[in-house]
């Protein structure tokens, strides 16, 4: 028998687990217990895909980005447009089903954290729908470089908390959301954005984001008759790319490629490549590999993508590299940027800069290969949020 | 007996109830932390908590985290702490809990960490985001080395918890007064009474509670119902206010010394019944 992941105490191989607070810790066993029940009953999924197909406007196309691809001269590129969800970014896919969960439990209030603002915006959204009252804990910095995405989670009624601690970055924003929850933990559901958090958020927001890879199984087969040869997404907290590698798991033709964030290469602070240059250890409730110091000391991350710029990964993404099935990779700002610029002006996609670090990825591997073989790329999100970024490192020219 | 099963337990013959300060190590530097615990010894301060500095401490308010920021900034490390709790000994027999989070722990080494620990005189640690769920690698080898297990209860424990926890703790329970972080809300005398009450049905662990208690008043009218009070944020920012002053460790003591007063006097007749 095939062995699930994870196992009953959230843990994936040696990473993942539920290392929290004692005040948080009835929460967590509460969540997952109710988590487990809404898993199995079809009314509650069915009233999801409901949502998922009638309000975010699922399924999102898989494209075949064809000047693209003819310009790369190799492998064929296509792009599973999660840019097209309502709200802009993948992020909807998993608010959706953790506030339908919310509401479920009888939580009025739900919190969250973010990054590029995406995650932000798409729980701003939710609790609009479902009438809830919502805080969004976001770093100054990151509040500077993605303005746009504050102002519509102000649109949409929610509360913004600027935070100023560390680097003002994900980090911050995710230790101070988990401060507010144990604050208020009896009335508030904590909507975590990525594979991340302690069990059973990583295992509940892969559920989650997996309609990402079931959709693109079913397109690819339709479009090409085979599975693709590659999968290919960005990772931060890894929560597109696990929603995109899970349906294809067990199909070891299939190479599942990760691409985390080089920012300005890969010396201590200067990027957010937790796997490929960090440690194992304990961060936000679960063990992965962190960016840390000789003392454990969590150091800074950078990314010129926001929604990057953090010092973990998801512990199932740790597993996957520690087994091998999936293999992650680096993409610097520079080659992020580049990357938004060729999609932009190939196919005329502007992507989200995270997502900008996938693209880039897929047009090194692609030259590479012949052209019968087959790239997907989740294109996790779109670009408008980054004028500004993209805008200044322009005129800083 | 350990050091803090024989404090208890004689505190409880004279019946008289534990004050326990916490400090953060290398706040402002590990010299004074370590002056700061002799004076804490010498007014009949009963424990030691000593917070070990971390990057990311979820647990904590707002006072903690900026002491753990200046630690940080001073380049303390859980490998000069334990030195620093090594040639305290040399003078000092109070009892020391380590407290802090995992990470820290885990990069040095949880077996080298259980055994260094022993060696220099600790006598407890409680690891914030230890929950008995994920303690077992930690406490293979702390247990093996006689050191105390210190668990948390928080208000959002049920009682069913309450039995599972305590099966397994040692030394002694920590129940946090509050639902939220350190040294920011205050906590309300009668839950504090009915929570102990309920705690006391099941388990018969020394008890003693903290977050959110700073004055010698709270400490007074909460002292009856528990085996000790815990106040950390109070000292923290007392230290941070006095640390240029060169009275600074006569005015913590002082005001340690003022608050074990309080506890000692008049606790079997309590203000609010």
């Amino acid at each position: 028998m095939r062995k699930t992941f994870p196992d009953k105490n959230g843990h994936f191989g040696i990473f993942g687990g539920r290392y929290a607070a004692e005040t948080l810790m009835p929460a967590l066993i509460e969540l997952e217990e109710a988590y487990l029940g809404v898993r199995r009953d079809s009314e509650f999924q069915e009233e999801l895909t409901r949502y998922l197909r009638e309000y975010s406007g699922r399924e999102t196309p898989l494209y075949y980005a064809r000047r693209l691809t003819e310009k790369l001269g190799g492998a064929k590129i296509y792009l599973k447009r999660e840019d097209l969800n309502h709200t802009g970014a993948h992020k909807i896919n998993n608010t959706l089903g953790q506030a339908l969960l919310a509401r479920r439990m009888g939580k009025k209030r739900v919190i969250a954290e973010t990054g590029a603002g995406q995650h932000g915006v798409a729980t701003a959204t939710v609790a609009a729908l479902f009438g809830m009252e919502c805080q969004i804990f976001m770093g100054e910095e990151d509040i500077k470089r993605q303005s746009p995405n504050v102002l519509r989670m102000n649109i949409l009624g929610a509360e913004v908390v600027p935070i100023s601690s560390g680097t003002a970055t994900l980090k911050d924003a995710m230790n101070e959301a988990m401060r507010q929850w144990v604050t208020s933990v009896r009335d508030t559901f904590y909507i975590i954005g990525s594979t991340a958090g302690p069990h059973p958020y990583p295992m509940m927001v892969r559920d989650f984001q997996s309609v990402i890879g079931r959709e693109t199984k079913r397109q690819i087969l339709k479009r090409e008759g085979r599975l693709p040869d590659f999968l290919v997404a960005c990772v931060g907290g890894g929560s597109n790319a696990m929603g995109l590698f899970y349906p294809f798991k067990h199909d070891r033709e299939v190479a599942m490629i990760g691409v985390e964030a080089a920012g300005k290469g890969l010396n201590p602070g200067m990027h957010a490549a937790s796997i490929a240059a960090g440690e194992v250890g304990v961060l936000h409730g679960n063990k992965t590999y962190l960016l840390q110091d000789e003392n454990g000391q969590v150091r800074d991350a950078h990314s010129i993508a926001p929604g990057l710029d953090y010092p973990g990964v998801g512990p199932e993404h740790a597993y996957f590299h520690e087994t091998g099935r999936a293999e992650y990779v680096t993409i610097d700002d520079q080659g992020a940027v580049n990357a938004f610029l060729c999609l932009a002006r190939y196919e005329g996609i502007v992507p989200a800069l995270e997502s900008a670090h996938a693209v880039a990825y897929a047009m090194q591997l692609a030259p590479s290969q012949d052209k019968e073989k087959i790239i997907v790329v989740n294109l996790s999100g779109r670009g408008d949020k980054d004028a500004g970024i993209i805008a200044e490192r322009m005129e800083g020219r | 007996m350990g050091r803090i099963e024989g404090k208890f337990s004689s505190l409880k013959n004279k019946g008289e109830k534990a004050l326990i300060v916490y400090l953060t190590a290398g706040d402002p530097s590990l010299e004074h932390t370590k002056e700061i615990i002799l004076g804490l010894d010498a007014v009949g301060v009963d424990i030691l908590e000593i917070g070990i500095p971390f990057s990311d401490p979820t647990a904590d308010g707002p006072i903690i985290q900026a002491a753990f920021q200046r630690a940080l900034k001073n380049s303390v490390t859980l490998s000069d702490i334990l030195d620093m709790i090594e040639s305290l000994r040399a003078v000092s027999e109070i009892p020391i809990v380590l407290f802090g989070y995992y990470n820290p722990i885990f990069i040095y080494g949880n077996e080298r960490f259980a055994k260094r620990a022993q060696e220099v005189g600790v006598d407890g640690i409680l690891v914030v985001d230890l929950p008995p769920e994920g303690s077992a690698e930690l406490r293979q080898y702390t247990d093996r080395s006689g050191i105390d297990f210190i668990s948390l209860i928080a208000p959002t424990t049920s009682s069913q918890r309450i039995r599972k926890i305590s099966k397994h703790a040692t030394g002694f329970l920590y129940y946090i007064s509050i639902t939220g972080v350190t040294g920011t809300a205050r906590p309300r005398v009668a839950d504090i009474k009915s929570d102990a009450e309920r705690i006391r049905k099941i388990t018969p662990l020394p008890l003693a509670v903290g977050f959110g208690i700073s004055t010698p008043q709270q400490a007074r009218e909460i002292a009856p119902y528990v085996d000790g009070i815990v106040i950390g944020s109070a000292f923290v920012r007392m230290i941070e206010e006095n640390r240029d002053r060169t009275d600074m460790i006569h005015t913590v003591s002082d005001y340690a010394g003022k608050i074990k007063k309080s506890i000692i006097s008049n606790f079997s007749e309590p203000s609010q019944c």
